[in-house]
């Protein structure tokens, strides 16, 4: 999802030669870059937009799961489900941190979001139809994302690279969860098993999108992979994760809604269909079933409870008045 | 009197017990709503805490309300299978959300009253029930600091949010008492050194209200109104709608597992 953060990245950056070359030389010796070293301007727009962008994804990618929280079938799943997307919020919040280390506040980030001028991940704009839908979110959303952030374990950039291990290591449980919702779908009855059937079906073209476009049209890779913000290119992350769900749709005994997909013994991978990239484009400028809503969902739970955080600081401040009052005694 | 009459005692037990998973179970389905919507980012995953331990405490209850009854009904059987007026949960639990004031006076009211019950549950003779009790009472604790914390905050905040907890408080004061009721079952329970005597944590209750508000500079309503009806199956409008959803995938799909 969070290739999806370089689209539209402007990495230019204005630094002499000499800066730049022993900058490099820190990065390819696999030196970490932490948030108090000099750094490329480039390099920090990038990652500050890379990062926010992330963040915003498991912020708004709450909604449509929390759409089941209150319909999940069994109190065992139910709790799991808060669970995991609270799980979401706490990614988005250790996120929003490892951003502000780069010199940008969360409030800042967060006004770009609801503005429209940042943007999350594509996926988030599809809705939850069924149950389904919860545990293909886990196995596909959940599986592409490991494969986006497993790489971003060893991101150049400190911060982001450690809090990448510990969100890596929530995700694989997430995926593992909604593998087995849809295990327990498919050994389940005929409407179950249709019920996975289509979810796949709806979710299969959109998970490959989470990539980002092919790399030809991916224009700041290259400086990005330089920087090793990014370690693999986005037809090679697709690719890995097509290659690796494959057989675990065989094993459920669903159809991936792919005719053309097909195993391909001299590179060791599977060949796939074209992705219908106007859906792409469309989606991510904004035009996608659950766009306006998402947006607007988070719009409202920001400017409806605006009285709330206004509240918190006005008594933060009563209370800091008070204590030097009583200092000064 | 347990030697005389172990049928019945179960019976009531059997109620007892449903009546304070319902309690924890609507009060964390009212939670779950706002996953995704609360004020701050801090904010949504404290509720959801929160939620979480209440669901936990549910399904706990739920499964030795099952064995306690004999008939095979798993805690999902319990918790989604009940036709309305066979669920027990005080109405304070299952009112809406309204805004954050009013979420937060909701789960005020409730963990002010779970913190005494809790731990006089401890002393339970019904070994299960005290380990739910030990459990329990850490969780509900933590609720209510937090929750004691949030309404100095609003009543001493702004005009603003003043005013909108003193609305709040004086919604859903009415609902309180129905905390506190005894009635057979709960008498029953007591005499048997299972249950709680509810009433007499009234004291407690208001104690730490009367203290929360009043560094708040909130008033404490008047006494003059109450509700009641949840315990004996007797419901507010509300608990149609909760039901929709919470039983929405067990109804249309009966007797799948998932």
């Amino acid at each position: 999802m969070y290739s999806q953060g370089l689209i539209g990245a402007d990495g230019t950056t204005h630094e002499d030669e000499e800066f730049l070359t022993a900058f490099q030389a820190r990065i390819d010796a696999e030196l970490k870059i932490e948030p108090n070293d000099p750094m490329p301007a480039g390099y920090r727009k990038t990652l500050v937009r890379q990062i926010a962008q992330h963040a915003h994804s498991e912020i708004v990618g709450m909604l449509p799961e929390g759409n089941w929280i209150t319909r999940a079938p069994t109190l065992r799943r139910k709790a799991a489900l808060l669970a995991k997307v609270q799980d979401e919020g706490g990614h988005g919040l250790y996120l929003y941190s490892a951003a502000e280390t780069l010199g940008v506040s969360r409030e800042e980030l967060v006004d770009q979001l609801l503005s429209g001028k940042a943007k999350y991940s594509s996926i988030f704009n599809y809705p939850t139809q069924t149950w389904a839908d919860i545990g293909t979110i886990g196995w596909l959303v959940d599986g592409a994302a490991i494969m986006n952030q497993i790489p971003l374990c060893r991101c150049s950039f400190g911060p982001y690279a450690r809090a990448m291990i510990r969100v890596c290591k929530e995700e694989s449980f997430h995926q593992r969860q909604g593998y087995e919702i849809m295990l327990t779908l498919c050994r389940g009855s005929d409407e179950q098993k249709a019920m996975a059937q289509d979810a796949l079906n709806r979710w299969w073209w959109p998970s490959l999108m989470m990539f980002g476009p092919h790399d030809a049209e991916s224009t700041h890779s290259d400086q990005s992979m330089a920087w090793k913000i990014k370690r693999f290119t986005n037809d090679e992350l697709r690719q890995k994760f097509i290659d690796a769900t494959v057989p675990q749709a065989e094993f459920l005994g669903l159809t991936v809604p792919d005719p053309e997909l097909k195993w391909n013994e001299d590179k060791g991978g599977y060949d796939h269909g074209e992705i219908d990239w106007n859906e792409f484009w469309s989606v991510v400028k904004g035009n996608g079933i659950c766009n306006r809503a998402r947006l607007k969902a988070r719009r409202m739970a920001h400017d409806d409870n605006a009285w709330v955080r206004e509240a918190a600081l006005a008594y933060a401040e009563k209370a800091s008045v008070r204590e030097t009052a009583v200092a000064a005694q | 009197m347990a030697d005389l009459m172990p049928d019945m005692i179960a019976g009531a037990k059997f109620k007892y017990v449903l009546r304070l998973a319902d309690d924890q179970l609507i009060l964390g389905q009212r939670l779950g709503e706002w996953c995704g919507h609360a004020p701050t980012l801090e904010e949504d995953l404290a509720l959801a805490n929160i939620g979480l331990d209440l669901l936990g405490q549910a399904r706990s209850l739920f499964t030795y309300a099952g064995e306690v009854e004999g008939e095979g009904r798993s805690e999902d059987d319990l918790a989604f299978l009940r036709q309305e007026r066979d669920y027990f949960n005080a109405l304070l639990m299952e009112q809406p959300n309204g805004d954050f004031a009013v979420t937060i006076v909701r789960q005020l009211f409730h963990a002010a009253f779970m913190v005494p019950f809790w731990s006089a549950m401890t002393g339970s003779s019904d070994k299960t029930l005290a380990a739910v009790a030990a459990k329990s009472l850490k969780e509900v604790e933590y609720h209510l600091r937090h929750c004691s914390e949030w309404i100095i905050r609003l009543g001493d905040g702004t005009e603003e949010s003043h005013v909108r907890t003193q609305a709040a408080l004086d919604e859903l004061w009415g609902y309180a008492s129905e905390l506190f009721e005894m009635d057979e079952v709960a008498d029953e329970m007591l005499v048997t050194g299972v249950g709680v005597d509810a009433a007499a944590l009234k004291d407690d209750w208001d104690a730490t209200v009367d203290a929360v508000l009043a560094r708040a500079t909130l008033n404490r309503p008047e006494d003059s109104w109450s509700q009641t009806g949840g315990r004996s199956g007797q419901h507010s409008e509300h608990m149609g709608h909760i039901l929709s959803d919470l039983q929405y995938m067990q109804r249309t799909y009966p007797g799948l597992s998932w």
